[in-house]
């Protein structure tokens, strides 16, 4: 049962967008995240949605995959978009019993839907199209110039891509530890919440114990195949920027461009 | 003076309790000398707290001598400087598969050897193609290792330490963890290594089965090495590896016991090929 859980959700596919470099797709990412928040009008989100509809047929991730990924935040996102619609003070449309829902209340209610939805589907593209080692790879790359300031760049890289590497190994060993104590009569479904919390006691120190074990077998094997950090590295896979990505940097400036433009050219309309 | 050279080596190490008060000095490793030629395949056998992983360690300058030296291919593994070339020169495998493999994809935990080294990565590349394929693990060169069987896994940390071109091969007991098959494939690798590529091979284990190939024996208890020659001379004294706790393969045993039944058998006999040409010998000449 726990070995169902994936994380960093990649989806296999040969693709346009798969192929493009990491550094690409976090940069594009983030410049999307923030094109949705200096967007204000109706205009700003036609683009966006415009972007992520070409982004999401090119990346040939099926969108129901996307999907799945909103349903986790559903929840989130109806008690926003609710306390948005009844909390905004303006000018009233109608009210029930003691709350009030106003004209700019629906307006901030609709777009902050908006604006999380395209969010969490801009954002998971990104990792269903980029496998984890790529993701950290590219994080790597991007950070380095933070090297200067003294932070380990390669080093935060490296426990991340290690972490990935012991989720599975982790997940199995819970799934084991939790096998035998519940051969020895634990019980872990029944009870409060406290006692459920209780009951994971025998559960996590094992676990921990084992963890702290595989953390030492793992440094002194590191060490044995002559690891000594960052420097001197060589890569076996090493990123290297192509023309498609040069070709996606544009696209992405572009993106940004269209939408401002179209945003002041709706505004000036809107004023005549 | 060998690949491996070992001379009056002591390594001690102090146990504490729990409030972390010394408790005693316990000596793991107790006057061992070795002389391990280039080319050999050795086999380190012991039982439990034997001393033998503690020994195995001091190859790799993991541990270092309390008393005594250790040089790998010449260098004395207390000098600083040396420590990743001989870290290079002799790989170690280590018994847990799962806690030793840090890639994601099986190529790129074979990379990262090389990777460490600052091998350029055209050159990694070759390594890693030519390592794989010399233990037999190049079809599942993308997969993850978490996929893989235990045998396979070993065989994946084999390729890693093959991938840095090492003089020699120390294995941990590196089929401790494994079923049967999964032993037989990673024994067949290792000799194909030692035979082929002539890469020395240490190998510390408790399996009586796996040292029948090896050039030579060393048995060691309480940290002593107390037995040591050719597997043959080595199994021919059965009732001293009894006493050492240590299981003796079976057809030597058999072999041992119709010997102390009156049949005229030589011995030290290793495999069952063995015992059957010399009971086909008897046979012949007393039947």
């Amino acid at each position: 049962m726990l070995r169902d859980i994936t994380l960093g959700q990649y989806y296999q596919a040969e693709s346009v967008i798969h192929r493009l470099d990491p550094r690409v797709k976090l940069a594009a990412t983030m410049l999307f995240i923030i094109s949705l928040f200096v967007f204000h009008g109706a205009t700003g989100y036609l683009v966006a949605a415009a972007f992520l509809a070409v982004v999401i047929k090119l990346s040939k991730v099926p969108f129901r995959y996307m999907v799945k990924g909103m349903k986790a935040i559903l929840f989130l996102l109806l008690i926003t978009v609710v306390f948005n619609l009844f909390l905004t003070p303006g000018d009233p449309l109608f009210s029930i019993w003691k709350l009030t829902i106003t004209k700019q209340g629906v307006r901030t209610a609709v777009f902050l839907a908006i604006r999380l939805s395209f969010l969490i589907i801009g954002s998971s593209i990104m990792t269903l199209t980029t496998t984890p080692n790529q993701l950290t790879d590219g994080l790597e790359r991007m950070l380095k110039p933070l090297n200067r300031v003294k932070v380990p760049v390669h080093e935060i890289a490296m426990m991340m891509s290690i972490a990935l590497r012991f989720i599975p190994i982790l997940m199995e060993e819970t799934d084991k530890i939790m096998k035998a104590q519940i051969a020895r009569g634990a019980d872990f479904e029944s009870g409060n919440l406290i006692k459920k919390a209780k009951s994971l006691v025998p559960l996590l120190v094992p676990l921990f114990i084992s963890a702290f074990r595989r953390a030492n077998d793992l440094a002194m094997a590191m060490e044995a195949r002559c690891y000594r950090g960052g420097e001197h590295r060589t890569k076996m896979k090493p990123l290297h920027y192509h023309k498609r990505d040069v070709v996606a940097y544009f696209c992405i400036a572009a993106y940004l461009v269209i939408g401002v433009l179209a945003e002041r050219l709706a505004g000036m309309v809107f004023v005549l | 003076m060998g690949i491996i050279k070992v001379k009056d080596l002591i390594f001690e190490y102090i146990r504490r309790d729990e409030e972390g008060n010394v408790e005693g000095i316990t000596t793991a490793v107790d006057d061992v000398n070795l002389d391990i030629r280039q080319g050999d395949f050795v086999s380190i056998l012991g039982h439990n707290g034997s001393g033998k992983s503690t020994l195995a360690k001091h190859f790799n300058a993991i541990l270092y001598p309390t008393e005594g030296t250790v040089w790998i291919d010449g260098r004395d593994t207390q000098q600083g400087e040396y420590v990743w070339d001989i870290r290079q020169t002799a790989g170690m495998v280590f018994q847990n598969p799962d806690n030793q493999i840090i890639g994601q994809i099986v190529e790129e935990d074979v990379g990262f050897g090389p990777e460490n080294m600052g091998v350029p990565t055209k050159e990694i590349w070759e390594r890693v193609e030519e390592s794989l394929k010399a233990v037999g693990m190049y079809e599942y060169r993308k997969h993850s290792p978490n996929k893989l069987s235990g045998g396979q896994k070993q065989r994946v940390s084999i390729a890693g330490v093959i991938a840095m071109h090492p003089k020699c091969i120390v294995l941990d007991e590196p089929t401790a963890m494994l079923d049967p098959k999964g032993r037989k494939e990673v024994i067949r690798a290792v000799r194909a290594l030692n035979e082929v590529e002539n890469i020395t091979v240490v190998l510390i284990t408790h399996y009586m089965e796996e040292v029948i190939y090896s050039d030579r024996v060393y048995v060691m208890d309480k940290g002593h090495v107390t037995l040591q020659g050719t597997p043959r001379e080595v199994f021919a004294q059965v009732d001293r590896l009894k006493e050492l706790r240590l299981d003796v393969p079976q057809v030597t045993l058999l072999a041992h016991e119709l010997k102390k039944e009156g049949i005229p058998i030589p011995d030290g006999i290793l495999t069952k090929e063995e015992l059957r040409e010399a009971l086909d010998v008897y046979r012949q000449n007393f039947a």
